[in-house]
């Protein structure tokens, strides 16, 4: 049961093999027995779960179900869930429980999904290791002392761990990619705009999106058919029309034009993963695709235009964290300003404030051109070496991460150190397009992820390119040892 | 731009956090790190180039000015540090 993919069970639940109560109540029964080892859930809404896998039981015997009825699925706890505590990571959140439903959250009802509970997060979506977390560290289900990354390390490790068959995260640097790159997963952050973030806590509102994680490509592509879509209380939402992401998934490779740009193979680049990205590589030109080198010249500015782009986005955001209509406020204060400092300061952790410090100078009075002003023009360097590269090449691949999973409290020391492992992801958010990782090896025992990067809006293209890969390979079938 | 602790200090009021004062060195260290890491881009010459600020350069959507929400003052006070009377509470900011 905890192996079956998404698709897998939505087949059972259809034929009457499993009901959604049974199949909810064992991943509950196993978040109750194993999580403690991973904590990868803040908060298990076991009760509201089982509610939703009656509902759902009634629509499948009613002949009213759709692919997701009666799945039971994992979120990111940076979306509103009404009346259930969405802390994104923080103590500043920690006793707020959602008046609403975010977008997103609405349409996994709607579809008659089953939620198990909300998943464990750097704080406010900070980070790159799951280690900036009100609620403790997420431990990799690949080795027990290594990050999941992050920051929707929880979501990650979750379905790593078979403790959901999917879940929801975000992406603002490469929050999806590369929580799936280092445990084995499939993950698409969309491209900007394609799923509502109405209800999903602010980070950098230019970057931020949503996105599945999931064991296949084609599991992903399920979950992201729920989610993609126009939302009009979403004043950053496309309208455009959305493809079945299920639709092309076997639409044969021969003739795809894939991109390998020369600035993912640099130095820092672990040599054990490029020969797994290669060894990738080659498995796609014999499912008949072409391999042309490109170049991305402003790949390096990537890191510096992201971290001021986002924490100056942050320090906006997260100004609405004031102590009075919501969150955490501080005992006994003298007076507003006492009040504001006080409650921000104990509510925050540290590399929140750090980002919030960073972004308050970049935005301060007379260095607004040399820092914001200076990223944003980056930022459309960026988008142009994209566009260009684009203009030649279908997709563009290469590695999600430098290196395989790394040790928890290896790189806390030094914030600029962690901020590097973000080096080939920050660049697709910067220019707002879509990218996946899905698996394509191990290196010591530990998962490597490809990272397939498309055009505006060709989600449906990048799942089809991801899916046949999984048709070829195992990969993506390998689990975490002892599992 | 080398910072100092009294900048950390100014950067923390403006941004109202309350940093302990034994806190203030690694402030001072990360930030310094990572303003050193931004730096890079003072090398690129940008001139001439049009900042982005939304990737795909869309312009803000306008909507009927109708009302589409309902009142649900209670609601949205429940999760509130401190109400009274529908209004929300604060330190005393006028005498």
């Amino acid at each position: 049961m905890f192996s079956k993919t998404i698709a897998q069970l939505a087949i059972g639940l259809k034929k009457g093999e499993f009901s959604s109560c049974e199949i909810t109540q064992s991943y509950l029964d196993r978040i109750n027995a194993q999580d403690k080892k991973y904590n990868s859930y803040i908060t298990v809404t076991a009760e509201q779960a089982m509610q939703q896998a009656k509902a759902a039981d009634t629509a499948i015997a009613a002949g009213n179900a759709v692919t997701m009825t009666g799945i039971p699925i994992a979120h990111k706890d940076i979306f509103c869930t009404k009346g259930t505590r969405t802390s994104a990571g923080s103590k500043m959140l920690d006793n707020f429980i959602a008046p609403y439903d975010a977008t997103l959250i609405e349409k996994f009802n709607a579809a008659n999904s089953v939620s198990l509970g909300k998943t464990n997060m750097d704080e406010f979506a900070m980070g790159s290791s799951n280690e900036n977390s009100y609620y403790g560290a997420v431990t990799n289900p690949w080795g027990e002392n290594r990050v999941p990354g992050g920051s929707s390390g929880g979501s990650a490790a979750a379905v790593a761990a078979q403790l959901a068959p999917g879940a929801t995260g975000t992406d603002t640097g490469g929050s999806i990619r590369q929580p799936c790159a280092l445990t084995n997963l499939s993950g698409i952050k969309p491209t900007y705009g394609r799923v509502s973030r109405f209800g999903m806590i602010a980070f950098a509102s230019s970057l931020d999106q949503a996105g599945p994680i999931a064991k296949t490509a084609e599991d992903a592509a399920i979950l992201l058919n729920v989610m993609a879509g126009f939302d009009p209380r979403d004043s950053t939402s496309a309208d455009k029309p959305v493809s079945d992401y299920c639709a092309s998934l076997n639409q044969p490779l021969a003739g795809l034009k894939i991109g390998l740009p020369k600035e993912f193979f640099s130095a820092e680049l672990n040599p054990l993963v490029a020969e797994q990205i290669q060894a990738a590589v080659k498995e796609y030109q014999a499912l008949g695709a072409q391999i042309k080198e490109i170049s991305l010249p402003n790949t390096a500015l990537s890191i510096p235009a992201y971290y001021i782009i986002a924490p100056a986005e942050a320090s906006s955001n997260l100004s609405r964290f004031d102590g009075v209509r919501y969150g955490h406020r501080c005992e006994s204060p003298v007076d507003l300003e006492d009040m504001y400092k006080r409650s921000r300061g104990e509510g925050f952790g540290a590399e929140v404030k750090r980002r919030i410090l960073v972004g308050t100078y970049a935005l301060s009075e007379g260095f607004y051109d040399a820092y914001y002003k200076k990223a944003q023009q980056i930022r459309r360097l960026i988008q142009q070496d994209y566009i260009n590269a684009l203009k030649e090449v279908d997709v563009i691949m290469g590695p999600t991460t430098p290196q395989p999973a790394f040790k928890i409290g290896e790189k806390t020391s030094d914030p600029v150190e962690m901020y590097m492992e973000d080096i080939y992801t920050l660049s697709l958010n910067l220019a707002g397009l879509p990218g996946m990782s899905i698996p394509c090896g191990l290196v010591d025992g530990l998962p490597v992820g490809l990272q397939i990067i498309g055009n505006y809006f060709a989600e449906e293209r990048l799942l089809n390119v991801a899916h046949m890969f999984q048709q070829a390979t195992d990969w993506h079938k390998n689990t975490a040892p002892g599992l | 731009m080398a910072l100092d602790r009294q900048d950390v200090e100014k950067i923390a009021h403006l941004a109202r956090i309350n940093i302990n004062q034994e806190d203030i060195n690694e402030y001072l260290g990360n930030l310094t790190n990572i303003l050193g890491l931004v730096d890079q881009m003072q090398r690129v010459d940008t001139q001439n180039i049009d900042p982005l600020s939304h990737p795909l350069d869309a312009i803000q959507r306008l909507r009927a000015d109708t009302i589409t929400e309902s009142n649900q003052r209670e609601q949205l006070q429940q999760v509130a540090p401190a109400v009274e009377e529908g209004l929300f509470l604060v330190p005393k900011v006028i005498d």
